[in-house]
């Protein structure tokens, strides 16, 4: 980068060097878990349902409580008492506590908190809590969700859908019954989340005296949802303080999520009496945090004979999880201005369901609402091109919102503040060199390799209006409970002693180097140099202004909190002109600001130091006229436009809208599936651009993210409700060796509304790349329908042939049942008639002596048995309570043996029947299993739970063996065989 | 993610390390610590005892052994790969090291202790399996050399005895007139392999070995002549490893993953005879 240099057009506009990086990259920057914490702090553990959806039926917390160093055990009976529920933002009767109330709804929902003198005696203690569970059918995907049949999560609906809307805009109705053609698309868009490197941390201290908390939390915003915990708190705003630390390890959006734990760790403070300190680990983070949510959706085109869009129908069937959390179900609505994409659209039909399923609550993650929509609109796109024999360049070229139109009002009430979409194609066409990526598919496919070239346009809206939020009421309902609507930026500039220059903002900078744009912003505006300004970002909701629209999300520093800047240090700018007035004896027109100095434009010689006239109204107010008094001034702007939603439903739910148009050449292996991307270009509008430099990292940011949405992450579970992707061996992150440099090039149309011109940025490769990436895929592939993540054994399954048989050996049978349960078979030959083999399996004694790793057996009934169990491979063990059932008795010859057992680690359940037959040697023991395993071990070791679990029943049989005087060593191993 | 309270020794010398794992059948050794750590933390493992064996001189060696390179439990990955000549004593070892985790894991995971872990999908044991090497063992009564087919019996479980530890891998060095490949395929770089191939042709033989599919790294020997043939064989060999589904895969990917990867490994190694 370059050093400090002005230039004519002034700061803006330069990719200075970011005045973050130097204690970024020295190991001095100040995170959450750096900051020091006052002396008595305690240390609070977590534990979390291991299953998807149980009763609880007993929690003992007795042996935790008694542990030396534990200071409180927490758990709903105490969060129930002194919170209340958070605030729910669609009109159900339902409730949402930061703590499982009787039932667990996904895997890691908390269900008690430790806190104790520090953080490992912590832990311990979790391991002392005993908890009944009875499991609960699980509610895994949307589409069982919509189904009034599917067993219901919370008590308060009579289905799993918490809200169901329907709009119309223009006459959809008419378009579909005149339209050449009616093409649709039907995506699952899949669970992820752009992950931080920092997890989730906070400091939290419950004041007695004022009945007032105060917290320090690597919270990213909205503030609004402050509102949402001081009630939850049952304190009132003003005693709910809130911090935030100076440097950030990376949010995306989901630091918002941090909120519900701030309310759960307020109640442990309050209950401990001291301030409590947690911090999230990785484990957690991943399970339990909070994801983007995953969408089923069914978007239909009415479409003419030339390929151009005449409506525009969408079904979308919104997953939050468990628990309608603030700010949901703004995912499903932020994109409802822009749900016609680029296009000029006039008709429009859409039904939005938010449904509730077994999983981790959602909540805000870069890109918001438009990965979920455009890959439903660009696949359409991409689909009505095949459809039509077009090419599909030419399909978005001719459904674009022409040059001329801007500001444009879209179908739904959006208003498309500027841009001109076929420059963005032709740049990307001329300087992407598509003509030649073209070239070489055809070289390619002439090969008979699989290539093929993606294309998607976006609209990516930035500045949210603060009231989109309420479109998922009714117009009733939104009277009733008053206009919500604007978004409010704030920006302080002050003055100090000697004339130095200090900016404060609230938008809780997540690592994107705020500080050194706005130095450039102020430094622009009062002709200093940047390295003159001094910029801080920590917050203060005690001391600092704010609003409930501060906050990093929504892509709005550019254009709204920059602009905040710009607009106070101009106001401050025109103080001093007055003042300067006064003092050099002239009008304040004549007076102009440049390399710090202020002077007489007519005679430059009458001049003073910027830094003296700053301080005038520090040390002679008296010489100052009133109207040019300036120490501090604080801005608030909202724009104009951002108005609450009409009568008919119409919003425009964000403040600008920049345009990106991607397009990719992707090859895949024919062996392995894998994805090489060839080419990647995209093509920005962001309006102004401030700092090139970090645009392009924002740019490659939000692409190397979305390229991992595409190609490898997925917050993946098991029918059974269990989470898979706990460690990142198994939610696989693309590192900087999958992720290859794309090609981005710029234009600018400056956006009208808002100071400076520019318009966010962030996250707008998050809604194009997956899109794109899938685009080129279903033209490598020649496919119709391919739902992310695109994994090569997905993409495999498209090119490999048929698979050959088994030839020389018998055929196994295939198990029973599917998805993720665990099954397989086993034989054992023991040196006893069947008889004898019988009364063994029936022996509690024998039992305690072969079933593996058990301490003590107890008969629990008839045919029942409970016992203390340690199992484990290798060095992972876990200490279990097992109980064991024998059914379908047909003594001498089988049984059924059902069994469950729960510890630290999970649980697991299965059922296995056993078949006695007599043979030379005594008995032949048959067994077929089937199990489930859940909780930590299924979070963490997924690849390895099938051969876990041969193992340990494996272990159980070879000792039942062994106690018949049975099989020898290494024979024994060869006659297992699994199942499927 | 805090572990649960251990005890720590310090081993000097190779008698200590042995009473102590006498001494407590559930005592573990570390040394790379790089997949014990992150178990301690998750408490998926809780050993009452840790003995660091990082700290003895006679495990830090790498002993060329004539037709063996003897490689110490207190050697690092990294240590082995930047071995001076490796690719020419061994030249499957100098493929598959690069694929053993990231450099950064690299530079703290020892050889010894990936072949002590047995994660099905880890490719030191692989070439160890492929190589037909074999693991040193030793404990208070004495020291045995177990061939690598017969120790790893399963998922993380060998036939090391709870008393026993790991003093060394034996790596056969290069032999004349054999041809070696390697072919790893995982997600990501770095990844736990969704299939890893090792092949050695030697005369009419190709020995090849597969991790990431069974329960732990498996060989078949092929003497099959003619496409059609092989192929039946590679497809039977395939199916025997009794492939699973997970998330990153299904049992029917990992198959044909074997057949045309370990074709294609196999078609190498005999390349490298001429």
């Amino acid at each position: 980068m370059k050093p400090e240099q002005s230039t004519k057009a002034g700061w803006l506009g330069q990719s200075l060097p970011r005045v973050e990086d130097a204690a970024l990259l020295t190991g001095r920057g100040r995170y959450m878990d750096d900051i020091a914490t006052r002396t008595g702090t305690l240390h609070a553990a977590i534990l979390r349902s291991p299953h998807g959806h149980a009763q609880i039926k007993a929690i003992r917390l007795d042996a935790a409580r008694a542990l030396p160093g534990v200071a409180a055990v927490i758990t709903a009976e105490d969060v129930t008492a002194l919170s209340s529920s958070l605030v729910v933002g669609v009109k159900a009767p339902i409730t949402c506590w930061p703590i499982a109330v009787e039932r667990v709804r996904y895997v890691g929902e908390p269900v008690a908190v430790v806190v104790a003198s520090d953080r490992y005696v912590a832990e311990d203690a979790l391991d002392l809590i005993e908890v009944e569970y009875e499991p609960l059918p699980v509610v895994m995907q949307p589409a069982e969700a919509v189904d009034p049949a599917s067993f219901v999560l919370h008590d308060g609906l009579k289905g799993n859908v918490a809200s169901d809307r329907k709009f119309v805009y223009g006459d959809p109705d008419k378009a579909f019954a005149e339209a050449a053609h009616n093409i649709s698309v039907q995506i699952n868009y899949p669970r992820n989340s752009c992950t931080p490197m920092e997890t989730f941390g906070l400091v939290i201290e419950f004041d007695p005296n004022e009945e007032s908390f105060d917290v320090l939390a690597n919270f990213q915003g909205p503030f609004s949802i402050l509102a949402v915990i001081a009630r939850a708190l049952k304190v009132p705003g003003n005693r709910l303080r809130m911090r935030t630390p100076p440097d950030s390890g990376g949010s995306f959006g989901t630091k918002q999520a941090l909120f519900p734990y701030i309310v759960l760790m307020g109640v442990a403070a309050r209950v401990a009496g001291a301030p409590v300190k947690w911090i999230e680990d990785r484990l957690e983070h991943l399970t339990a945090s909070v994801s983007a949510t995953n969408r089923m959706t069914t978007l239909s085109a009415a479409v003419d004979r030339e390929g151009r869009v005449l409506a525009l129908d969408w079904d979308q069937v919104e997953d939050v999880g468990a628990h309608v959390r603030a700010p949901e179900p703004a995912t499903l609505y932020r994109m409802h201005a822009n749900l016609t994409g680029a296009y000029d659209i006039r008709n429009l039909r859409v039904r939005n369901r938010v449904v509730l399923t077994n999983k981790t609550p959602t909540g805000l993650n870069r890109g918001f609402g438009g990965p979920q929509v455009y890959y439903a609109l660009e696949r359409l796109m991409q689909r009505l091109a095949v459809a039509l024999n077009l090419d599909p360049l030419e399909v978005i070229r001719r459904n674009l919102v022409p040059a001329g139109a801007f500001p444009y009002r879209t179908a739904s009430g959006g208003l498309l503040d500027s841009g001109n979409y076929e420059k963005g194609l032709t740049l990307a066409h001329r300087e992407g060199g598509l003509e030649a990526l073209r070239e070489r598919q055809r070289d390619a496919r002439r090969e008979g390799r699989l290539y093929g070239i993606g294309f998607a346009a976006v609209v990516e809206p930035s500045v949210s209006n603060m009231g989109y939020i309420t479109t998922v009421l009714t117009a009733d309902e939104r009277r009733k409970a008053g206009p919500k609507n604007g978004a409010q930026a704030t920006a302080t500039v002050s003055l100090d002693a000697v004339g130095g220059v200090s900016v404060h903002i609230a938008s809780v900078p997540q690592g994107q180097g705020h500080r050194t744009v706005v130095a450039q912003i102020v430094a622009d505006a009062l002709s200093l140099k940047p390295s003159d300004i001094r910029v801080v970002t920590e917050l203060d909701t005690a001391k600092d202004a704010w609003s409930i629209a501060s906050g990093n999300y929504a892509s709005r520093f550019a254009a709204a909190v920059g602009g905040a800047v710009h607009l106070a240090a101009t106001k401050m700018k025109e103080r001093l002109a007055r003042s300067a007035a006064a003092q050099l004896n002239t009008t304040a027109d004549d007076i102009k600001f440049e390399a710090g100095k202020v002077a007489s434009s007519r005679n430059p010689e009458n001049a003073v130091a910027f830094s003296r006239l700053a301080a005038t109204s520090h040390w002679s107010p008296g010489i100052v006229p009133e109207d040019a008094q300036v120490i501090r001034e604080t801005v608030f702007w909202t724009p104009p436009q951002l108005t609450p939603p009409t009568e008919g439903d119409e919003v425009n739910s964000s403040l600008c809208y920049g345009f990106i148009f991607d397009f990719c050449g992707v090859e895949i292996d024919r062996t392995t599936g894998a994805v090489t991307i060839d080419k990647y270009v995209t093509v920005h509008d962001c309006g102004r651009v401030l700092h090139p430099g970090m645009v392009d990292g924002q740019i490659t940011g939000g692409f190397a993210q979305a390229l991992g949405a595409a190609l490898f992450e997925e917050y993946a579970y098991a029918p059974d409700g269990s989470f898979l992707a706990g460690t990142f061996a198994d939610y696989l992150v693309p590192t900087a060796v999958e992720v290859p440099v794309p090609l981005i090039l710029h234009y600018e149309t400056p956006s009208p509304f808002t100071p400076l011109g520019a318009k966010g940025v962030g996250e707008g490769n998050c809604m194009s790349t997956p899109v794109c990436l899938a685009n080129a895929v279903a033209d490598a592939l020649s496919i119709d329908a391919i739902d992310l993540p695109l994994t090569p054994a997905k993409l495999a399954a498209f090119i490999h042939e048929k698979e050959p048989a088994r030839t020389e050996t018998a055929q196994v049978t295939a198990g029973p049942g599917g998805g993720r349960a665990l099954h397989g078979e086993g034989t054992a030959i023991i040196g006893l008639p069947p008889q004898d083999v019988w009364k063994l399996l029936l022996d509690v004694d024998v039992l305690a002596s072969i079933i593996p790793g058990a301490h003590s057996v107890q008969k629990s009934g008839p045919q029942a048995f409970s016992a203390d169990v340690t199992l484990g491979v290798g060095p992972v063990k876990g200490r279990y309570r097992a109980n064991v059932e024998l059914a379908d008795l047909n003594e001498p010859k089988s049984v059924t043996l059902r069994g469950s057992a729960s510890g630290a680690l999970g649980f697991a359940q299965g059922n296995g029947r056993v078949e006695l037959e007599p043979n030379e040697a005594g008995t032949r023991l048959t067994y077929r299993y089937e199990a489930q395993i859940g909780g930590k071990v299924a979070a963490v070791g997924g690849r390895l739970l099938d051969a876990a679990a041969r193992v340990v029943i494996r272990q159980f049989f070879e000792a039942l063996a062994r106690r018949g005087g049975g099989a020898r060593p290494g024979f024994f191993s060869r006659l297992f065989r699994r199942a499927k | 993610m805090k572990p649960a309270q251990f005890d720590y020794l310090r081993a000097e010398t190779l008698s200590e390390v042995h009473k102590a794992l006498a001494a407590d059948p559930e005592a573990r050794v570390i040394a790379g610590g790089q997949t014990l750590v992150p178990m301690l933390s998750m408490r998926l493992a809780r050993p009452p005892l840790l003995i660091d064996i990082m700290r003895i001189a006679a495990l830090k060696k790498i002993e060329d052994k004539g037709k063996f390179l003897r490689v110490g439990a207190a050697v690092r990955q990294a240590e082995l790969l930047a071995l001076e000549g490796l690719a020419e004593k061994q030249p499957l070892l100098a493929a598959a090291l690069p694929w053993v985790g990231h450099a950064q894991t690299r530079n703290r995971g020892t050889v010894c202790g990936s072949v002590a872990h047995a994660d099905p999908s880890a490719e030191i044991p692989l070439t160890l399996v492929a190589l037909e090497g074999s693991v040193e063992v030793s404990g208070l009564r004495g020291t045995r050399r177990v061939p690598a087919a017969e120790f790893f019996t399963g998922l993380m479980t060998t036939a090391r005895k709870n008393e026993e530890m790991i003093e060394a891998v034996w790596f056969p060095v290069r032999k004349p007139n054999t041809g070696y490949a390697f072919f790893e395929y995982g997600r990501r770089h770095g990844d736990f392999a969704i299939v890893a191939a090792a092949a050695v042709a030697e005369g009419d033989k190709v020995r090849l070995t597969i991790g990431g599919v069974a329960d732990r790294p498996v060989a078949r020997d092929f003497r099959e002549r003619g496409k059609a043939a092989l192929d039946k064989a590679l497809n039977e060999f395939a199916w025997s490893l009794e492939a699973r589904d997970d998330q990153h895969g299904t049992a029917v990917y990992r198959r044909e993953l074997v057949r045309q990867i370990g074709a294609k490994v196999m078609e190498e190694a005999r390349s490298c005879l001429n």
